[in-house]
């Protein structure tokens, strides 16, 4: 059950989304968030669904992935759209009780459900056609211009790496100690919060425990294999920005341009 | 013939003020090139602690080792003895880096500061020794405990060592993989040259060595050939450790009045005893 949780999952392409430099994803990534917030009406969003699609073809991932990527956000969208629609002022549509519907709410509701759609499908696209290394090392690649100001580039890409590869282990981990503990009569799926909150413990204290001691033997096997920090490492895949990389930033960085030139005509 | 690994006087506590407490005590060693080494010993005899000081993670208290002529002690030297004295531990869960096997392989030479191509040779060459080349794209953490711990060896191996010390690394695999960890072992061994500290508690592997040490409190008890060592049948029981299954039974044998030899290693050689 536990383990139906993906987080960073890749689905593995030859595309040309899926050859284009992790770190040009990232930063076409990075301008699209911007652009989405500087959108304030529904024609752009036409432009941005399109963009959406039209990656979404060219990277050959089944868009059932993109939705599956939105399942868990449902409850926050669906929260956010009930927020804006009955606590914004505004023309009265109509009403239950003391709830106000209101022309004003439903317009911003159905305008943020959006954004949220679009921010989440275009980034899960990101970590879709993009292997977690490459993610890390164009995240490291990145950052490595403000290592002089003391941002740890590569420790940050260190960490990330060994979360993703240790995310799904902890995960099993906790799947068994809660089976372990449910053989034994612990129950995690009822009473009220604190009776709850109090099972967790004797499953969180063996994680803990057993976490610790992974990342020290962790830490004893990487010393092993000669780790020794970012310096002098090379790589087995060598990021490298070639011509389409360059030409593609340029194009995406232009219709992004244009749509916020949207806001001000 | 030229000696891998050296150990001379050496004495470790993992505590600085009270040196009473030895973990190893006095110990001398020498590994051979491209001999077969079984260490064995009860819990807590020290053994983990001497694989750490081989591989320069632990540095002695007093004496020196020396792997290839390079001495433990030498910071210079640390990461070349690292590099010809690799290393591979228990939990293969836990020395595994990267989500994706080949990047996982590559973690040692890119480390190391090996070239692209050169390290994509060598990653290409460790799987195929541990016969995981079909794996090499896929999550470490979707195989099965023996494919992990040959995940691990080909980690290792794309350093090109000389010499790998295991510490335990059958310990927590079921036996089949046990199986498949042990063959490989044997083949690094045999074809590849490598010289093999193995550190077990599974007599039957120790049955495959050249040379079987068995330790007590730090110090070396019994040392000789597999057969030398399993002769001894009531001394290693003393010390708390099996001997193999069919030792055992050619001992129970004899015990019974039969007229076989005490150092019966393996189930044929039984059978031409009786
Ligand atoms: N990090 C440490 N700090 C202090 N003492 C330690 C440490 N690691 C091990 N010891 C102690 O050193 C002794 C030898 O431990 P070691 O792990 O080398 O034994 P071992 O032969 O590998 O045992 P096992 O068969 O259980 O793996 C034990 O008494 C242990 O308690
Ligand atoms: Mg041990």
């Amino acid at each position: 059950m536990i383990k139906d949780i993906t987080i960073g999952q890749y689905f593995p392409g030859n595309s040309f989304v899926h050859e284009l430099d992790a770190r040009i994803k990232i930063l076409i990534s990075f301008l699209f968030i911007i652009t989405l917030f500087f959108i304030d009406s529904f024609v752009p969003y036409l432009f941005v669904l399109g963009f959406i699609l039209l990656v979404v073809k060219v990277s050959d991932v089944p868009i059932k992935f993109i939705v599956k990527g939105l399942k868990p956000l449902m409850y926050i969208i669906v929260f956010t759209f009930f927020i804006n629609v009955f606590l914004t002022p505004g023309t009265v549509l109509f009403q239950f009780g003391f709830l106000k519907v209101t022309e004003e709410g439903l317009y911003q509701a159905i305008f943020m459900a959006l954004r949220l759609v679009f921010l989440v499908a275009g980034t899960s696209i990101l970590t879709l056609t993009t292997s977690p290394i490459s993610l890390t090392d164009g995240i490291e690649k990145l950052l490595s211009p403000f290592r002089k100001i003391g941002v740890p580039a590569h420790e940050l890409a260190m960490m990330m790496t060994i979360a993703l590869r240790f995310i799904p282990t902890l995960l099993e981990e906790t799947d068994k100690i809660m089976k372990a503990q449910m053989a034994r009569g612990a129950d995690f799926e009822s009473g009220n919060i604190i009776n709850r909150g109090k099972a967790l413990v004797p499953l969180l204290v063996p994680l803990f425990i057993n976490a610790f001691r992974r990342a020290e033997e962790l830490a004893i096997a990487m010393e092993a294999r000669c780790y020794r920090g970012g310096d002098n490492r090379t790589r087995l895949n060598e990021l490298k920005i070639d011509k389409k990389d360059i030409v593609t930033l340029v194009l995406v960085i232009g219709f992004f341009g244009i749509i916020i030139a949207m806001r001000y005509i | 013939m030229e000696n891998m690994i050296s150990i001379n006087n050496l004495d470790f506590s993992y505590n600085e003020e009270d040196k009473g407490v030895k973990v190893i005590d006095n110990l001398n060693i020498s590994v051979k090139k491209g001999e077969f080494l079984v260490i064995l010993g009860h819990n807590g005899s020290g053994k983990s602690t001497l694989a750490k000081l081989i591989n320069g993670l632990l540095t002695p208290t007093s004496g020196d080792i020396l792997v290839e002529n390079m001495n433990t002690k030498n910071p210079e030297e640390i990461w070349n003895i690292r590099e010809k004295a690799g290393m591979v531990f228990q939990n293969p869960d836990n020395q595994l880096v990267a989500t994706i096997v080949e990047e996982d392989v590559a973690f040692g030479p890119e480390n190391l500061g090996v070239p692209s191509e050169e390290i994509r040779k060598r990653v290409d060459k460790a799987l195929e020794l541990v016969e995981m080349s079909k794996y090499k794209k896929h999550a470490p953490h979707l195989l099965s405990g023996g494919q992990k711990q040959r995940i691990a060896i080909a980690g290792i191996l794309a350093m090109e060592p000389d010499c790998i010390i295991f510490d335990e690394p059958t310990a927590m695999l079921d036996p089949t993989g046990r199986n498949e960890v042990m063959k490989t072992i044997e083949t690094l061994n045999k074809k590849e040259e490598k010289t093999i500290v193995l550190i077990t508690h599974f007599m039957d592997e120790a049955v495959k060595a050249d040379r079987v040490i068995v330790m007590e409190k730090g110090r070396i008890v019994l040392e000789g050939t597999p057969r030398e060592v399993f002769s001894q049948v009531d001394t290693i029981k003393s010390l708390g450790l099996d001997v193999p299954q069919v030792t055992e039974l050619a001992h129970e044998l004899i015990k019974e009045g039969y007229d076989i030899r005490p150092d019966i290693l393996t189930i044929e050689e039984l059978v031409d005893a009786i």
